[in-house]
């Protein structure tokens, strides 16, 4: 409650000096930005956020329409070079953007100045409130087990409107940290000391993203490690995901930053990364020396060597459930939630369709990136390599990553962006499928269709449709979450990385009937 | 065309139906009372229990049936006319075949209680028992306790879906030890130990007497025999086993003893007349397994076998090595051959026993004190593999052979502590023998 209501919070306006420094910093040409922001922010009054906000961006659109009127005229009067000139004045990036760092500098009040206490409101406060619902469970839940009593029966986790409020509740953050960013500014305040003690730098949303992600990681870990306790695999993935998240996704990037490096998360690798080839990414890479050549070449490994290596090995699993950040948070944020995703086989379809769409989405982006990195040309076949990153940035990126990937969890189960949208988790998928040791072997014949394992997988997986043919489960999809081999009531499932020989294997008769009508059927 | 037609869409009927149709299209009619589309009763539990829906409970989806062109009808058969080939329905319908394969399960068993048919009185088996337990216990405040009757598998999963919802279980078990007309007394006793952690009032060695009503003809109290004490409650659930659900084939020509008797073909005395599942009673038994067998997976086999012989390649049932599992509240057992209880084994079995000194957890091995050749195996809290058991039953392998290769038979999930070192050692100190436990080998477990 403090922590969405802390928005609300705190007054921004700025002094003239602080407007001049930031318009240089920012080297803006326009002369009308500076006169329109002026009058619009530098004020003693007390605006609130939104106000605050609408402001700013009138004064950047009253600027930029000011100059796209003089182009027009000029445009019309054929006074081309006059018309060329106008478009330095322009401003551009996102209104939302420019109006998030000014409020930055401009917020006031008890947030901006009372940061500690601030942060234990709303942080602390949320973070003792989420574990004084969880830790009880140690007790509540009884003896170590399966738990899962009631879970169709909760609103929270059965769609029902509790359900559907955490699903607004995250859509909107997305929405925000994407797009309003202006107008969390104030959780950002909250984050600024620990951002200035690691990185040196003030916190920008994407550390308060970090940092939230962190700590919700952590706080649902908790979660994890109480309801799995009696099954190590779960203990030891979660404690994975937890590690590679805060550690390599949080705070080596943060400290590289403190040492004037490159901000890289050494984990996250290409397709999923989708700005590694980008222009802006290498060119930095290559201008930080020999560390950022180190970062180009282990971002290729990661993808090329690596990743293809593990797969073959482990399955897909020591990526997307033990490594992988967006699969982190699924497992720990997303758990509740796992028994919501669709096993229809119309699901699988559209499955397949969209995560192999964007696979060559990215591919092709990447092509178009690469080219434009190597021959300067910033367009290809007549399509601008901005435009198609941009798009790809919007739509895949914030959208289905984000917005979708996360918002929908409480809708339709924790994976998915990693079952319907991850470019990597489609190629690692490939690999899986086709060459590898991992498989979900089905214990002969002890199947007895209850359907746990597919209702809970959360990747949408009908894994009793294999188990109860003593069939072993080899999916491109399977995260290798265990959870089916741990809701299974009767010992019918094992994750394992054997030989490949015999991995796949069709059945018809079951282990346990006559051994000649098995031959019989099952080899003819 | 042929018309096959199979009363009962449990798992026997439904197999049934599904080899046959990948061996041949002949016209194929499913006919039950109980729901349109199959689901998987072992799974009822999980609805009451809230880890799951209905909708999960079915293997297959509801196009599924169309379009391998299965015809499913909804319909209590009252009687078979077994002259002129055809079913008479509850409705006055009938529907004629060309060859009837009856697959219509079990009925929970009913000793004639006093009060017996009262209202919240019910079994646990059909999708029906289970819209009752929710009109009739939906919560603790309309069910203030409930009394189980019959301590088997289905009493103590019942125990566990009630106590999901916080009612009071009283669990009234006629033997002295939890099921130890099956189980040995060690995993017996840890299982009774278990129920009593559940916060489930276990009474062993109690029978039920009548069942006293309210004046709405609804359940009151129980009267327990031996103590005459009066037990308050809203439901009782009468779960002492259950018998084949063959009331509709009475007054027939069809042979009947306790089920629908059928020859190692499933063939019953009429000809083109065949029984699978729950409700078909051998005439011999095969092996050590009983006439008539309740079980999922032996539903399972006849259905692939009876298609077989639909399907012009006449086929003769034969199960393989005995193995089963359940899980009692928390705790999961598998067994792969025979392990007889103290009560029922014979003189040449011998046990080995092993117990995790805290944790529940333990296994019992019954091997021939004269041949040492390994008989079977019961773990609790261990997963093992069905495939590496098959094996040693089919070799008769000796009881040293399978503690040497334990590891190969391990089937719990990765990072799980073993306890084979245990074992062994104990086995080792007991028997005076020196068995090095051998690796896990991949290359053992695969060339089989």
């Amino acid at each position: 409650m403090f922590f969405v209501g802390s928005i609300f919070t705190g007054s921004f306006n700025l002094k003239q000096s602080e407007l001049d420094t930031f318009l240089k910093e920012q080297n803006y040409k326009s002369k009308v930005i500076k006169g329109t922001l002026e009058k619009a922010v530098v004020t003693s009054e007390e605006i609130n956020i939104f106000q605050f906000s609408s402001r700013v961006i009138e004064a950047y659109e009253t600027s930029n329409n000011y100059y796209d009127g003089l182009i027009t005229k000029y445009d019309s009067e054929k006074k081309w070079d006059k018309k060329g000139e106008q478009y330095q004045y322009k401003i551009f990036g996102k209104p939302h953007s420019l109006s998030f760092m000014l409020a930055k500098k401009a917020g006031k009040g008890f947030a901006p100045d009372n940061t500690t206490l601030m942060w234990f409101l709303t942080f602390g406060l949320g973070i003792i409130g989420a574990l004084l619902f969880i830790v009880p469970d140690v007790v509540l839940l009884g003896k170590p087990g399966i738990k899962n009593d009631g879970i169709f029966l909760n609103a929270a986790t059965n769609r029902g409107w509790i359900g559907w409020f955490a699903f607004v509740f995250l859509v909107t953050f997305y929405i925000l940290l994407y797009f309003y960013p202006d107008i969390i500014v104030n959780w950002v305040f909250l984050v600024d000391p620990i951002s200035t003690s690691i990185s040196g730098n003030p916190a920008s949303q994407w550390f308060l993203y970090g940092f939230l992600y962190c700590v919700v990681m952590s706080v649902m870990a908790v979660r994890m490690y109480i309801k799995y306790r009696h099954n190590k695999y779960q203990i030891l993935r979660t404690t994975s995901v937890l590690f590679f998240q805060i550690v390599f996704a949080f705070l080596i990037p943060e400290i590289l930053v403190r040492f004037e490096k490159p901000w890289y998360d050494f984990k996250n690798a290409f397709p999923l990364d989708y700005d590694f080839f980008f222009k802006w990414n290498l060119d930095e890479l290559i201008a930080s020396g020999s560390f950022g050549l180190f970062i180009l070449v282990w971002g290729i490994l990661l993808t090329v060597v690596v990743v293809p290596i593990m797969v073959y090995f482990f399955g897909k699993r020591w990526y997307c459930s033990w490594v992988c950040g967006c699969g982190g948070l699924a497992e720990t944020l997303g758990d509740p939630y796992r028994q919501l995703s669709s096993k229809t086989l119309l699901s699988w379809r559209v499955e397949r369709i969209i995560i192999h769409s964007v696979l060559i989405f990215v591919l092709v982006m990447t092509g178009f990136a690469l080219y434009t990195f190597f021959y300067g040309a910033d367009q290809v076949l007549g399509i601008k390599t901005q435009t198609i990153q941009d798009i790809y940035g919007f739509l895949i990126g914030s959208i289905f990553a984000g917005v979708i990937g996360t918002g929908f969890y409480p809708i339709f189960g924790n994976r998915v962006w990693c079952r319907f949208g991850c470019p990597l988790a489609a190629y690692l998928g490939f690999i899986q499928r086709f060459k590898s040791r991992f498989r979900i072997t089905t214990n002969g014949g002890q199947c007895i269709s209850c359907g746990n394992c597919s209702t809970y997988c959360e990747q949408g997986i009908d894994v009793r449709a294999y188990a109860q043919k003593g069939e072993n489960i080899v999916r491109s999809s399977c995260v290798g979450c265990g959870i089916c081999s741990a809701v299974c009531p009767r010992g019918v499932l094992k994750l394992e990385n054997g030989p490949e020989k015999g991995r796949i294997n069709p059945t018809e008769i079951l282990l346990g009937n006559d051994v000649d009508l098995m031959e019989l059927v099952n080899n003819k | 065309m042929e018309h096959i037609v199979i009363i009962g869409n449990g798992i026997s009927g439904v197999t049934a139906a599904r080899h046959i149709r990948k061996n041949s299209d002949k016209k194929i009619t499913i006919v039950s009372s109980e729901n349109k589309y199959f689901f998987s009763r072992t799974a009822l539990m999980y609805i009451y229990m809230g880890h799951m829906k209905f909708e999960h409970t079915q293997p297959y989806e509801n196009w599924f049936w169309k379009k391998n062109n299965i015809e499913l009808k909804k319909g209590y058969v009252n009687s078979v006319n077994f002259d002129k080939n055809l079913l008479e329905f509850s409705n006055g319908e009938i529907l004629s075949f060309d060859k009837l394969i009856l697959a219509t399960g079990s009925k929970p068993n009913k000793f004639g209680w006093p009060g017996q048919d009262l209202n919240g009185v019910m079994g646990m088996y059909h999708k029906q028992d289970l819209e009752k337990l929710e009109k009739f216990a939906p919560n603790n405040t309309v069910c203030k306790r409930a009394v189980i009757v019959g301590g088997g598998l289905i009493g103590i999963e019942l125990a566990e879906m009630l106590r999901s919802r916080k009612i009071p279980v009283t669990f009234l078990v006629r033997e002295n030890s939890f099921w130890d007309g099956v189980l040995p007394v060690q995993e017996s006793e840890m299982i009774n130990k278990h129920i009593k952690e559940h916060h489930i009032d276990l009474r062993l060695n109690t029978n039920l007497k009548e069942i006293k009503s309210d004046e709405f003809g609804q359940v009151k109290s129980v009267i327990i025999e031996e103590t005459g004490e009066e037990v308050l409650c809203n439901v009782v659930a009468l779960t002492a086993g259950v018998t084949p659900n063959i009331n509709f084939l009475k007054d027939s020509i069809i042979e009947l003893g306790r089920g629908i008797k059928v020859n190692r073909f499933l063939e019953t005395n009429i000809p083109n007349i065949y029984a699978i599942g729950d409700c078909a009673e051998q005439h011999n038994a095969i092996g050590q397994r009983r006439n008539i067998e309740a079980v999922w997976y032996t539903g399972r086999m006849m259905g692939e076998t009876i298609a077989q012989t639909i399907c012009n390649n006449r086929t003769e049932y034969k199960p393989g090595h005995w193995f089963n599992s359940a899980k009692f509240l928390d705790i999961e057992y598998q067994t792969y051959g025979w392990v007889f209880s103290e009560r029922n084994k014979k003189e040449n079995e011998t046990y080995f026993q092993w117990q995790h000194p805290k944790e529940n957890i333990c296994i019992t091995l019954s091997y021939d004190n004269i041949s040492r050749k390994f008989l079977g195996i019961n773990t609790f809290g261990i997963r093992m593999r069905h495939e590496f058991f098959d094996n040693i039953l089919t070799e008769k392998q000796s009881v040293e052979y399978v503690l040497k290769h334990l590891a190969d038979a391990n089937f719990d999930p990765e990072f799980y502590k073993l306890h084979e070192t245990k074992i062994v050692e104990k086995f080792n100190k007991e028997n005076g023998t020196n068995i090095q436990l051998k690796k896990k080998s991949w290359k053992r477990i695969f060339s089989s």
